[in-house]
């Protein structure tokens, strides 16, 4: 579903290198976490697929589609197939909670009546049905990326892409956030996560890329943490 | 497409409610704004005023001899009203100017005594010439100068044109509404441009603090419209906003300006916006709204670019 192909990433002066000559694909349903430490290249990496960033050589593949070929215009179409979550969350901070999952359905030109029944579906899947209506700045660490999930997930993505979901929650709310991307998998979405957290990845114990230096050093069906 | 639209529509307004501050902000400045813009109109208009009172003033005379034939006087009268330049003739007959010069010198009991002792009224008729601009006295001069010289030695007609003798006020009132007319353009072109400025930093530095807000829309996957939409209606909605809030706060200073400008420029500006206020309201809530609609859309164009 995704491939990567021998994508590497030169940073202006043409010499340090945030990836270098990475390949791998992945396939549908699957639950990939990449792990590594802070400038290994994961972040990079995840920007590549929402082209956000293009790679110096190589292709990056979503389905037979190539990324960074997909006009400017076609981009928003694209990136509404891809539900993004981020560390420091990226809520619309004028929006509630409500209406900032229903954002990204509006920004589909999905109808009133779709809206009204996905958003507090989708709230509910991730325990909020009773906050819809607070503001971000209403709400604690946990509960804001809850959102950001139900807002990724509203419009049913062929995959999730999560960059260190984690990275700013406690661990109550690390153990929630990661049992909601569980179930989000189990009912069939294709999750991408990074993350340097050891608890999360052996307690999901699924498929771990080790990256180092831009490279991967490691590609584990089952993965633990090691580095 | 409807609905698209009607979702612009609200984003926007909610918006503008929710950025309380920064709409707070960006009305009051572009309210000073328009305020200068209007505060410019309105000084043109007194200047205008002014400077036409004082065109009206200066007239060229032609005074005939008292033996000029009547139909050679009729004559000139009509050529020179068929002039392009000329404005206004005003005849005054023999008879006329005899009365004027009595009532004139009523007191002056030598002059009256004089005119008694004469046989026959001593004044000729005369026209005064108003042109349309004081730079056209010139050639109106000049016409007059060629019918004078085209006169038959033994009838004469014109006996003197007083237009040498104006024409150094003529020439220096000319250059003083040609300077005042541009130096007053400049300035206001000057004023025009730092409102525009200013407006369009405000509106620039509202939409900055919106830019993470901009970058989530774009990775949430909304398209470019869909994100530049409610910013635009709310620069509409600030340029109208200040439009009624500069009007508004017009009122009262013209309210109070308007018998003191009466006395001085001959021109109530109170009455003048009251008459005109149609297109003043146009003029300022218009330029309001498009310097508005036209910051808000440059400043997000910024954060769209990939």
């Amino acid at each position: 579903m995704i491939y990567f192909d021998n994508v590497s990433k030169l940073y202006s002066d043409g010499r340090s290198a945030a990836l270098q000559e990475v390949t791998f694909q992945v396939a549908p349903k699957e639950f990939v976490s990449i792990v590594g430490h802070s400038g290994a290249g994961k972040t990079t990496l995840l920007k590549m697929i929402i082209a956000e960033d293009k790679p110096s050589h190589g292709s990056v593949f979503f389905e037979s589609l190539d990324v960074h070929r997909i006009p400017r215009t076609k981009l928003p179409h694209y990136r509404r197939k891809i539900g993004t979550i981020f560390q420091d969350f990226k809520l619309l901070p004028h929006k509630t909670a409500y209406e900032n999952v229903a954002f990204a359905m509006e920004a589909n030109g999905r109808s009133d009546a779709e809206i009204a029944e996905n958003v507090p579906h989708a709230l509910s899947l991730v325990d909020l049905e009773d906050k819809a209506w607070n503001f971000p700045s209403e709400l604690s660490g946990g509960e804001k990326q809850r959102v950001a999930i139900a807002r990724a997930i509203v419009n049913q993505p062929d995959i999730i892409i999560a960059d260190e979901p984690t990275g700013n929650l406690d661990p109550i709310a690390t153990y929630e956030v990661v049992q909601i991307l569980r179930k989000i998998n189990d009912l069939g979405t294709t999750v991408i996560m990074t993350t340097h957290n050891k608890g999360v990845i052996d307690e999901i114990e699924r498929r771990v890329i080790t990256m180092d230096g831009g490279r991967i050093v490691r590609d584990d069906a089952s993965g633990k943490y090691v580095l | 497409m409807v609905t698209a639209i009607r979702r612009i529509f609200k984003a926007g307004f909610v918006g503008f409610w929710r950025n309380a501050y920064v709409s707070l902000a960006s009305i009051f400045v572009l309210t000073i704004a328009l305020f200068v813009i209007g505060a410019t109109m309105f000084i043109n208009q007194l200047l205008e005023t002014s400077l036409s009172t004082l065109q009206s003033k200066v007239d060229i005379n032609v005074y005939f001899v008292p033996e000029a034939p009547q139909d050679e006087i009729d004559r000139i009268t009509t050529a020179v009203e068929a002039l392009p330049d000329v404005a206004e003739v005003t005849y005054t007959s023999r008879e006329d100017a005899l009365a004027e010069y009595r009532e004139r010198n009523q007191n002056d009991a030598i002059s009256l005594q004089a005119l008694e002792e004469l046989e026959d009224n001593p004044l000729g008729a005369n026209i005064a010439i108003q042109a349309k601009e004081t730079s056209q006295y010139e050639s109106v001069a000049r016409f007059l100068e060629e019918q004078k010289s085209l006169e038959q030695a033994n009838i004469p007609v014109i006996d003197v044109i007083n237009y040498e003798k104006n024409k150094d006020s003529i020439d220096t009132l000319t250059n003083i509404i040609n300077a005042t007319k541009s130096a007053s353009f400049i300035v206001m072109i000057i004023l025009l441009v730092a409102a525009v400025l200013i407006t369009f930093n405000t509106i620039r530095l509202a939409i900055y603090t919106s830019r993470e807000e901009i970058a989530i829309m774009r990775l949430v996957g909304a398209g470019n419209m869909f994100i530049r939409g409610p910013f635009m209606l709310q620069g509409i909605m600030y340029g109208f906003v200040a439009g009624i809030l500069s009007l508004l706060l017009f009122y009262p200073l013209l309210v109070w300006l308007g018998p003191r400008t009466e006395a001085f420029f001959e021109l109530n500006l109170f009455t003048y916006y009251m008459a005109n206020f149609g297109e003043i309201f146009g003029i300022l809530v218009g330029i309001g709204v498009v310097l508005g609609l036209l910051s808000s859309t440059f400043a997000v164009a910024r954060y769209l670019r990939t």
